[in-house]
């Protein structure tokens, strides 16, 4: 088991690795305009040019730049550890930046993910156990429009009607927890429920099939047969093997979204990582597109990491070695 | 001894609604199972052997399907009694297990575990009672190094001893009948042998009633004392083994025992029972088998036989006469030894 997560680690590391190589090739490679250019001023001397070459690090040869990156992931840079640079754009640390975006996008993630679990996993049993009754096929048509609803129409909408309309909600925007926690609860229960719309409706649909699959099984019929009352034949048996692979997609599903939310972010104007790399990119502020990326991968990674482990207990026939 | 009647089933028909049309996949079964008596209902795939036995327990989807008749178990009709009635009767008195000990046990839960839960089910028992007894039964059942084996997963076990753990999981109760659907189909033949030779002997221990599904009537000869023979979803014959065996009635009897194999009868030519058996959706009219049947005469394509004791010592479903019946299963007796020698 030991062995087994350092092997992981190690791998982890080698994809974060690869990932950013291919982010900083591509930058590299297809950049939209000279880095340079665009941040030494309105109308640049190319002495100036060189300048911000020489400050910014570009001067040098790719593989210097790519394995200073990399030894500063590791060892850090003036800003500390682990090294991110600065950003070309505001020249303050990326570290700091990133890190309270983080933290937003993470807000925003956990309250959704609860939503869209408890609603979810909810809607598809009550659907399993009716199946082709009103009930199901009214679960199953919001179901279908959750899951084709894009997140930017449905927000959109939700913010014409919730705080235009009706005025239940304070609007757009994000306020810091610390500082007002009511304003906070006021200005993330929209976002919270536009985003996890779509992952219940998948959710739902997904546990409504794994639950009616279970529920088909021989063992479900052992089940009944030793004289199990229907509640735990249902409530014991049916979900121990419907809700087992859910593990699986929700820790993919959460370790993507925490690399930024980037619709729902824009949408209602919330100051997350998604936020962060869109401006970071139609600015050429590679170090910040960098920093997200890293921190994006190493997310996924990590939760992929996470979920074998956890499936490991959950399924006696998964062996880890 | 006195017989104790356990379970009578009095024109059971089970028909399922599909898209296509109505599968009388039951269509007229009865039969009673005293104490001690071991049941042998035989017949091909989709013959309605195992949806007879899995209607008696209500685990049938019954959504789709329209069932009438009785069930009658120990004076109480087992498809009129309420959830809860028939919760408490499942496991504890009448046990079932089924074909493929594979796909029976939930593949989550610790073998152990999973015949401790049918304990619970029906009486309050500390959890190490419980185990002990797990462990115990585990033993009884034939499972070396039981209380180890109590914690292991079911892919850990072999296909015999899953088995053996569903016959321990059936008996946690000493139940009063235990249907074994097709219990040793998905086994190696030597493991079967052992698994028959365990169902024999909790019969004798336990003096339980034993209803024995299966398509091999070679596993019949071994541990029946009634045999019915099933064609269709209805019964074609019933009588006792050494009757059935010996003076069969029924020509689907008659090609079931031609299409064993006999060691001591060696080049015995093994004859198939020529076609297919019907689609159940649409059974043929009058005798169900009279397509296959190669002594129909002009009645058979027309009425449907009644089964009653036409005279030949049990009851068969045959509108051929007792002496045509006597005369055509000795010819081909005859024709078959011939072969042989």
């Amino acid at each position: 088991m030991g062995r087994y997560i350092a092997r992981r680690l190690l791998y982890l590391m080698m994809v974060v690795l690869i990932i950013t190589l291919a982010t900083f090739l591509i930058f590299y490679v297809m950049p939209p305009g000279d880095p340079a250019v665009a941040f030494a001023g309105k109308t640049p001397t190319p002495e100036v040019i060189e300048q911000v070459k020489i400050q910014f690090g570009l001067d040098k040869p790719i593989h210097v730049q790519y394995l200073t990156f990399v030894r500063n992931i590791f060892l850090g840079d003036e800003y500390g550890w682990p090294g991110l640079g600065f950003s070309f754009d505001t020249r303050s640390p990326v570290k700091e930046e990133l890190f309270t975006r983080a933290a937003v996008t993470m807000q925003l993630g956990f309250g959704a993910a609860v939503l869209w679990l408890l609603v979810g996993i909810s809607v598809g049993i009550v659907s399993a156990l009716r199946r082709r009754t009103m009930v199901d096929r009214a679960a199953m048509g919001f179901a279908l429009f959750g899951v084709s609803a894009p997140v930017f129409a449905v927000g959109l909408f939700a913010l014409f009607v919730f705080w235009q309309q009706l005025d239940w909600s304070p609007g757009t925007g994000y306020v810091p927890i610390r500082e007002d926690p009511g304003e906070w609860l006021a200005h993330m229960i929209l976002p919270w429920a536009v985003l996890a719309l779509q992952y219940a409706a998948f959710y739902a649909r997904m546990v409504r099939g794994n639950l009616l699959e279970t529920l088909g099984e021989d063992y479900i019929r052992t089940a009944r047969a030793k004289g199990l009352s229907e509640r735990k034949v249902i409530g014991k048996h049916g979900l121990r093997s419907s809700l087992t692979p859910v593990v699986t997609i929700f820790g993919l599903d959460f370790s993507l979204l925490l690399g930024g939310a980037v619709l729902t972010e824009s949408v209602f104007n919330i100051p997350g990582l998604g936020q962060l790399v869109i401006s970071a990119v139609n600015r050429s502020d590679i170090p910040v597109v960098l920093a997200v990326t890293v921190v994006a991968a190493l997310f996924v990674t990590f939760m992929s990491l996470v979920v074998d482990v956890i499936y490991g207990f959950l399924d006696p026939r998964v062996r880890l070695s | 001894m006195t017989q104790e009647r356990l379970l009578e089933v009095k024109d059971l028909k089970v028909h399922f609604n599909t898209p296509d049309g109505i599968v009388r996949a039951v269509d007229g079964v009865s039969f009673k199972l005293d104490r001690g008596e071991t049941l042998g209902i035989v017949g091909e795939s989709g013959s309605g052997k195992s949806v007879t036995c899995l209607t008696s327990l209500r685990l049938t989807n019954l959504e789709s399907a329209d069932v009438s008749g009785e069930v009658i178990f120990k004076g109480r009709d087992l498809l009129k009694i309420t959830k809860e009635e028939l919760r408490q009767v499942r496991g504890k008195e009448l046990s079932m297990i089924f074909q493929d000990p594979f796909a029976c046990l939930h593949p989550l839960y610790k073998v152990g575990d999973q015949i401790a839960e049918a304990i619970f089910a029906h009486e309050d028992c500390s959890k190490q009672a419980a185990k002990k007894r797990v462990v115990d039964l585990l033993g009884a059942v034939g499972i070396p190094r039981p209380d180890s084996r109590y914690n292991d997963y079911p892919h850990q076990f072999s296909g015999g001893m899953r088995q053996r753990a569903m016959i321990a999981m059936a008996l946690v109760h000493n139940p009063d009948v235990l249907i074994a659907d097709e219990p040793t189909t998905a086994l190696d033949v030597t493991v079967q042998a052992q698994i028959l030779d365990l169902i024999e002997r909790l019969k004798t221990d336990f003096n339980v009633g034993v209803i024995l599904i299966t398509h091999d009537l070679g596993v019949v000869a071994d541990v029946a004392q009634t045999v019915m023979v099933m064609y269709a979803g209805r019964p074609v014959e019933i009588g006792t083994k050494d009757r059935v065996f010996s003076q069969p009635l029924h020509p689907y009897t008659w090609g079931l025992l031609e299409s064993i194999p006999h060691v001591d009868q060696k080049g015995t030519r093994l004859v198939p029972i020529q076609g297919m058996p019907p689609s159940l959706i649409r059974v043929p009219p009058g005798c169900p088998f009279h397509p296959r049947c190669p002594h129909r005469f002009e009645p058979c394509d027309k009425d449907v036989p009644e089964l009653y004791d036409r005279g030949g010592g049990h009851p068969d479903a045959c509108h051929l006469s007792i002496e045509d019946k006597k005369r055509l299963w000795n010819e081909r007796e005859r024709r078959r030894r011939k072969v042989a020698s």
